[in-house]
């Protein structure tokens, strides 16, 4: 026994320490990045006529978009983080079910919680035929499941495309939440379903987190993931569990539709940027970790919004590429992602 | 025969252009039966043919209880009872020890005489480790909880590939009283190892494998008695009992 935690040492080295260039680098970019954005925000002092009572709705605005970006990636966390399918579909998915729960809300005249828990049926239900169609049977084929899942998302855009317009479109929001906020401070107030959806997002890592870390499911999901045909052998229907977490994952996706449809709006297009942006949240994360993705999301609400508004105005184009700055960055630092697990 | 439990015959089995299992035949009764062979020579391939782990795809035919299993998925064959101890022990290192046991199915942990509680009792140690990780867990200890895991399945059939690789000798040893006492309380058997003296000690029946095949069928006793067969087919040099 003494052998083998002598070997169990071994295997996990630790590298000396060396002046870690890049990683210096990183996080003096995002110290200067965020001693810029404080020096506006608190240039001329804390009273009414200040910078302040901007930077805190610009602050809940990049928490609030941080909510919409963790629903839509934590669906992304669980198929691409943990299940290894590179499903590019995603963005697809979310956008399916901002349409669905669109026409349910305005033409059908449905309530927007039943909308939005038909929108993710709807949602997940796609995803899983996708999968059961295309997709277990190219389990690990990296580069087959990108070309599939790129070729569905092209159809599902362009029949979305057809169906409902270019046009960008919003959803009612429930009618408790359609009325502004006051905040209490600068006179200030903010809009409840933004609030809302920040609240959402935090249930949605909570139960996540819970059903991981203390069901059966959990606990079959990460055991067939470290060793899908071992969790086999032991009497466990594998990839019945992994549909299910597919459908899961999906049905996330279209719940963050239904979010930014109601929050912002609904246009052709926005399939793509939220895919890239769940993507960025899910490795910046580190693949298949939860807090990971939750921390991701935050950063890349922030830096959005701080980009936008405190860029300097001729630099103000620039501030969707500080995305990818904030992706190079934080993997210079980590090249697994925050919290994740080198395989 | 009626009593056996597990029927092997023609077993066919390829690793690309490789072939591993040679219309390999063989039948496994009650109580206890050792496979026994060199390294390469089709041992641990034959465990995942019978527990229908792919690749290799294997043609031929398995009945357990007279029921075909041969290209049955891998859960189906463990629900039917068929519990593995796989060789390389296949913890898996995201869950806990305790995790390794609530994961399997209530259906399975309650068929029988083996709960969570049982595993426990036979390995306080586990007992002792419930919470931690099992990637921290030691060779011995991941051992314990790889057969922990597979009685929980309360199987009819016990499979168990290498089970003392890598074990230090204290350990082996302990690991072949645990399946004296589970064979004498009546677990069907089947062990394949390379270590001849754990075999012996705990299989009656011995099936030696040479390139695929079954070479020789023996007993413990007559394969020990028997110094020319051990250095024929296994290329050791003879054991004393």
């Amino acid at each position: 026994m003494a052998i083998q935690t002598a070997a169990a040492r071994r295997s996990t080295p630790r590298p000396r320490a060396r002046l870690p260039v890049a990683a210096t680098a990183a996080v003096l970019v995002g110290a200067l990045g965020l001693l810029g954005v404080l020096l506006q925000a608190f240039d001329k002092g804390l009273g009414t006529e200040g910078n302040v009572p901007t930077f805190i709705l610009i602050t809940l605005n990049g928490l609030t978009l941080a909510g919409l970006y963790f629903i839509s990636a934590s669906g992304l966390t669980l198929i691409f983080g943990l299940l290894r399918v590179t499903n590019l579909a995603h963005g697809a998915l979310f956008l399916l079910g901002g349409y669905v729960a669109l026409q349910l809300v305005q033409d059908a005249g449905m309530n927007w919680w039943l909308a939005a828990l038909l929108a993710m049926a709807a949602s997940g239900l796609v995803g899983l035929v996708v999968h059961q169609l295309f997709l277990r049977w190219n389990q690990g084929q990296d580069l087959r499941q990108a070309l599939i899942t790129i070729a569905v998302s092209l159809i599902l855009a362009d029949q979305m495309l057809a169906r409902f317009g270019a046009t960008p479109t919003a959803i009612a929001p429930p009618e408790f939440l359609a009325q502004p906020l006051s905040l209490g401070v600068y006179d200030l107030s903010y809009p409840r379903f933004r609030i809302a959806m920040l609240v959402a997002a935090l249930a949605v890592g909570l139960l996540f987190w819970l059903v991981y870390t203390r069901t059966r499911v959990g606990m079959v999901v990460r055991a067939g993931v470290d060793d899908s045909q071992m969790t086999s052998a032991l009497g466990v229907n594998v990839q019945k569990v992994f549909a299910i977490a597919f459908f899961v994952g999906s049905a996330l996706a279209g719940l963050g539709g239904v979010f930014a449809g109601t929050a912002l709006s609904l246009a052709p297009g926005q399939d793509q940027s939220f895919l890239v942006s769940a993507l960025v949240v899910v490795i910046v994360g580190g693949m298949g970790s939860l807090g990971g993705a939750a921390l991701g999301a935050l950063l890349l609400g922030l830096v959005d919004q701080y980009a936008g508004a405190y860029l300097p105005a001729e630099y103000a184009n620039l501030s969707a590429l500080l995305t990818f700055v904030l992706l190079a960055a934080i993997l210079a630092v980590r090249p697994t992602g925050l919290f994740g697990k080198a395989r | 025969m009626s009593e056996q439990v597990l029927e092997i015959s023609g077993l066919d089995a390829h690793y690309g252009s490789a072939h591993v299992l040679n219309a390999l035949s063989a039948s496994v009764g009650q109580r206890s039966t050792g496979i026994v062979g060199r390294n390469g020579m089709g041992k641990s391939t034959l465990c995942k043919a019978i527990m229908g782990i792919t690749p290799p795809s294997a043609r031929g035919s398995i009945t357990l209880d007279g029921e075909e299993i041969l290209g049955r998925p891998s859960y189906d064959i463990c629900r039917r009872g068929i519990a593995y101890v796989p060789q390389g022990r296949r913890i898996f290192p995201s869950l806990t020890t305790d995790e390794h046991l609530r994961m399997l199915s209530r259906s399975l942990a309650t068929r029988g005489q083996w709960t969570v509680d049982a595993v426990y009792d036979l390995y306080p140690r586990l007992a002792e480790r419930r919470k931690v990780s099992a990637a921290m867990l030691s060779g011995g200890e991941q051992q314990m909880l790889a057969i922990g895991r597979a009685l929980l399945t309360n199987p009819k059939l016990l499979l168990m590939d290498e089970p003392s690789e890598g074990l230090a000798p204290a350990i082996v040893e302990q690991l072949t009283e645990t399946c004296r006492t589970l064979v004498a309380e009546g677990l069907t058997l089947l062990l394949v190892e390379q270590n001849l003296g754990m075999a012996t000690a705990v299989a009656d029946r011995l099936l030696v494998m040479v390139h695929g095949e079954v070479a020789l069928k023996t007993t413990s006793a007559a394969l020990l008695a028997d110094t020319d067969a051990q250095r024929r087919y296994l290329g050791v040099e003879p054991t004393a009992a």
